[in-house]
């Protein structure tokens, strides 16, 4: 069983050192600023601490056994796909002609990097059956943004200003509103259906000619496929609006079918999620933005154009929204996710879907017995179970198994989401898992369940074997504390 | 090559477990939307493969053989390997969103360091966990103003960094929100005159200042600056070891890049943001935010926390709608910052003030070479070449110099100066080879100026 670090306190790093200790990092030349400005723009003091590089050695040694990565153990955090991210990925990001490169180096001096981000984006196109795809947005979220940003700009240039609403399911996430908010729109929330889908007829209700987007996910936060996508698509563009894709679980679709196939007009990837890139503690991702032919000229800038074999950035988007961050993309991360599309190729991935699919059903078929699945059919890439029934018996929720795995040495999977499921645990295992790590787990979760009923108060107790016991949110919140301060806790 | 670990027995049992015939029966989707193209990927290859195709890729890039003294947001500094050391840990590397703080608490620590590091190098009160990157801090911190206030016009000083005005300008359009922009001095820094007026008649949300600005000068708010929210826009935060913190100089909301902490260029990305402000804001500051509590036990210990303003709880009224942030680009920051400490942070940024100053005299002792500028400056500062700045720079390019940013790309009114900088990395070297360039380039630019002014 992996297990992280003693329970010994780990001091901030602004509890060591001793000022005056200085690495031979840069050149000492002992000059004052005032030499080169005029004083009334100098600082007084920086008060920062010194600390020799063997202090910082083990400071930050102590925290990463103090933190969970995929690299101690099982994963199964449902809606983020925590794959096992190859290490050549990282390899090849760190080469020094890729990693080393200005982003205003001429174009003729990044061919290279270039040559990177087209064929990951023409690769992305084929897979996900869009025209094309903008490598710029930073994030999932930053994708949604920018998609939102391009509708507005599509229905401007219409002269269709009274659309003004987007139609968010209850099984979406809760970026996806809070993207609309940020780009003026009302969101106009859907119920789902008795199956966990979106019933046409409902959707049938809510549009219309104030429609803008349909924002969905497919399959959706329970991990079930959308089936009547196609009739869904064709009533949200017979009322003139968008449909757009949410991403985030593209892993149990990628091969096997694609949006621009359902009829999304907009979609993003979390190539962090799918594409097998570090989350390094929730970021840097990555959220490229695909669009069908008609929002092509809408993308953010820039887009990188081919001639001749001969790559170049274009600024010159007829109708572009601008720019939606500082540079042209999570460059670095466009090279791990393309090192993975060619470790794959088109096969591969393919198979990638069906292992992650065949991996959630595995754990789904030998748990449910024990724990409620409340949508009880097959499901894709991760499956939604309920401790409902569990808590009425035995005052043992979601958090407290979340709690107990912890202290069994797995990640927790994500409980309370989608909101819709009470008690809620959305389980993803991934493909990279084998048969072996889904039994083992399959038999911590399953004593788990037992104790909660044999010996509810140790489950409510847990975790007992971590760093840390539970820790007091309530405080965090009603004292925010958010920095060291001094030598004293402000 | 794939990395599934399943064998032909494995699925074989599975799919007896759960009851399905085959794979393709799983993923079944409806014959409407059933994959009909043939996907156009290259067929897949193993890893020495990969390897020998993306060094020949990284091969392509020829820039970073050059003497570079490119700069304008993206700064050349020199990295610890202690740093890659450290932050490449498969336990920071493979983790997600600290979720689960009890399993986490050495992510959640580094946060609450990082945070505490831009809070000690701004002088603000507190510091998200940080963002994006420097233009999307912008745009955030420009939407906190926003709705602080109940403006919707902003006023923005045109030596703010072009990029991030432009996201800016992306974002604001969204939200219907007019920009103004303020001019340009001959110093370089902002032009504030009549700025109270403007001010006073309570259309603008904030005014937004950067220092060191675009031009490298070092700008400030003008004191007494009444009634909007001041925005204070970092750029190099190397510059804060030496210069006085935006608290000081007037910002009540400071946003920006930290690129500069030991995070590599990268072709633009990714890079890590940062939004810090003073208390007032604090329920207004979009994205995570990681607090110091205490266990069952009384122990010391970390959380994400005053989540209520956050996408996954509000929903449409949330702050921002930021999912997480750049923890891994975050830690490799405080690892850096870490490592330098005040002594180290300080000598780098003498050395970038040194070598700068270096730089430019030995531009400025070309003959017809100018200053474009009068201000003070940090690492960076602008020269005027007779002609065009593009062509100096192509030609200096033929001699293996990348001697900066034309300042046309973004000004045509400065179409014939170039925006240098110079790091702790620049070499005696390097800047012979850039003066020794512009001595044979720029008398022929200068003679094509004079026959055209003819």
């Amino acid at each position: 069983m992996p297990q992280l670090a003693d329970a010994l306190d780990a001091p901030l790093i602004f509890e060591q050192g001793q000022s005056g200790r200085a690495n031979p990092y840069v050149p000492h030349h002992a000059e004052n600023a005032d030499a080169y400005l005029p004083r009334e723009v100098l600082r007084c003091e920086l008060p920062l601490p010194d600390n020799t590089e063997l202090d910082v050695v083990r400071h930050f040694t102590r925290l990463s056994q103090r933190t969970f990565g995929i690299d101690i153990g099982f994963y199964p955090l449902g809606s983020c796909t925590m794959k096992y991210n190859p290490r050549i990925n990282d390899a090849m990001a760190n080469l020094p002609g890729l990693r080393d490169l200005h982003p205003f180096a001429p174009d003729e001096l990044a061919q290279g990097a270039l040559a990177v981000m087209w064929e990951l984006e023409r690769s992305l196109s084929s897979l996900f059956g869009m025209a094309a795809f903008s490598l710029n947005p930073a994030a999932g979220a930053h994708g949604e943004l920018a998609a939102l940003l391009i509708s507005k700009a599509y229905f401007r240039k219409r002269g269709e200003r009274e659309r003004t609403t987007v139609i968010v399911p209850d099984t979406a996430h809760g970026t996806n509103p809070a993207s609309a908010a940020m780009v003026g729109y009302k969101v106009v929330s859907l119920e789902s259906d008795k199956r966990g889908r979106v019933d046409p007829e409902t959707l049938r209700k809510v549009v219309g000619s104030d429609t803008a987007v349909c924002m969905m996910t497919n399959p959706n936060t329970l991990g079930l496929f959308e089936d009547r996508i196609k009739e869904i698509a064709e009533i949200v563009h017979a009322a003139g609006g968008l449909m757009y894709y949410d991403g985030a679980n593209a892993n149990a679709l990628m091969g096997n079918a694609r949006p621009g196939d359902m009829g999304f007009d907009l979609m993003h990837l979390n190539l962090h999620k799918t594409f097998s890139i570090p989350h390094g503690g929730g970021g840097a991702g990555a959220g490229p933005l695909g669009v069908a032919k008609h929002l092509v000229d809408f993308l953010p800038t820039p887009v990188v154009r081919e001639r001749d074999g001969v790559f170049a950035l274009d600024f010159d988007v007829p109708s572009t929204i601008g720019p939606m961050r500082s540079f042209w993309s999570n460059f670095a991360h466009m090279v791990r996710a393309l090192a993975y599309v060619n470790a794959n190729g088109a096969e591969g991935l393919t198979r990638v879907s069906q292992l992650a699919v065949l991996n959630a059903n595995y754990i789904r078929a030998k748990i449910r017995d024990v724990i409620e699945t409340p949508y009880d059919e097959p499901c894709r890439h991760e499956f939604v179970a309920s401790a409902q029934t569990l808590k009425r018996e035995t005052g043992v929720r979601a958090l407290d198994i979340a709690k107990a795995l912890l202290d069994r040495g797995y990640m927790a999977p994500t409980i309370y989401f989608p909101l819709l499921v009470p008690e809620c645990l959305m389980i993803e295992p991934t493909e990279t898992e084998s048969k072996e790590t889904l039994d083992e787990f399959i038999a911590v979760f399953r004593d788990i369940i037992a104790q909660a009923h044999a010996n509810p108060q140790e489950i409510l107790a847990a975790p007992q074997h971590t760093v840390v016991g539970r820790v007091d949110e309530t405080k965090a919140a009603r004292e925010p504390n958010l920095r060291w301060s001094d030598g004293s806790v402000a | 090559m794939s990395y599934t670990p399943h064998t032909p027995s494995d699925i074989r049992a599975m799919l007896e477990a759960v009851g399905a015939k085959d794979l393709a029966e799983l993923v079944k989707v409806p014959d409407d939307v059933a994959l009909r193209a043939k996907l156009e990927l290259s067929p897949a290859l193993s890893e020495s493969e990969i390897a020998c195709k993306f060094t020949a890729l990284a091969a392509r890039n020829d820039a970073p053989n050059y003497a570079s003294f490119l700069g304008a947001g993206v700064y050349r500094h020199y990295v610890p390997p202690v740093i890659g050391a450290l932050a490449m840990r498969g336990e920071f590397l493979t983790a997600y969103t600290p979720y689960q703080a009890e399993v986490s608490q050495g992510y959640l620590q580094a946060i609450y360091e990082w945070q505490t590091y831009i809070c000690l190098l701004t002088g603000m009160d507190l510091a998200n966990a940080s963002v994006y990157d420097g233009a999307t801090a912008l745009a955030e911190g420009a939407i906190m103003a926003v709705n602080a206030t109940g403006r919707q016009a902003l006023l923005v000083s045109k030596a703010v960094h072009p990029n991030y005005r432009a996201v800016l300008g992306t974002y604001c359009d969204g939200l219907e929100v007019e920009i103004d922009e303020l001019e340009y001095l001959p110093s370089g820094t902002t032009d504030f005159t009549n700025l109270n007026d403007k001010l006073a008649g309570g259309k603008y949300a904030a005014v937004i200042v950067q220092s060191p600005n675009f031009f490298g000068a070092i700008d400030t708010f003008p004191k007494n600056t009444a009634d909007a929210v001041k925005i204070g826009v970092v750029a190099e935060p190397l510059s804060l070891a030496v210069l006085s913190t935006p608290r000081d100089w007037g910002a009540d909301i400071c946003v920006g890049e930290a690129q500069s902490f030991g995070i590599a260029a990268a072709y633009g990305g990714p890079h890590v943001g940062f939004i810090a402000c003073t208390k007032e804001h604090m329920r207004r500051i979009p994205g995570r935010l990681v607090g110091r509590t205490v266990d069952n036990a009384g122990r010391n210990a970390y959380v994400l926390t005053l989540q209520a303003r956050e996408q996954h709880i509000r929903r449409e009224r949330a702050t921002s709608n930021i999912c997480t942030n750049q923890a891994h680009c975050a830690l490799i920051a405080t690892i850096y910052l870490a490592a330098m400490g005040a002594t180290g942070l300080r000598d780098c940024a003498l050395e970038n003030l040194r070598l700068a100053q270096a730089t430019r005299k030995a531009m400025l002792d070309v003959p017809d070479v100018t200053a474009r500028f009068s201000g003070a400056t940090f690492n960076e500062f602008v020269i005027r070449v007779p002609g065009s700045a593009a062509e100096t720079l192509e030609a200096l390019r033929r001699k293996r110099v990348l001697g900066g940013l034309d300042l046309g790309r973004f000004y045509p009114e400065l179409d014939d100066c170039i925006l240098t900088t110079a790091t702790e990395l620049t070499t005696q070297a390097d800047i012979d080879a850039l003066q020794a360039g512009l001595r044979s380039v720029v008398p022929t630019l200068r003679k094509k100026e004079l026959a055209a002014a003819r």
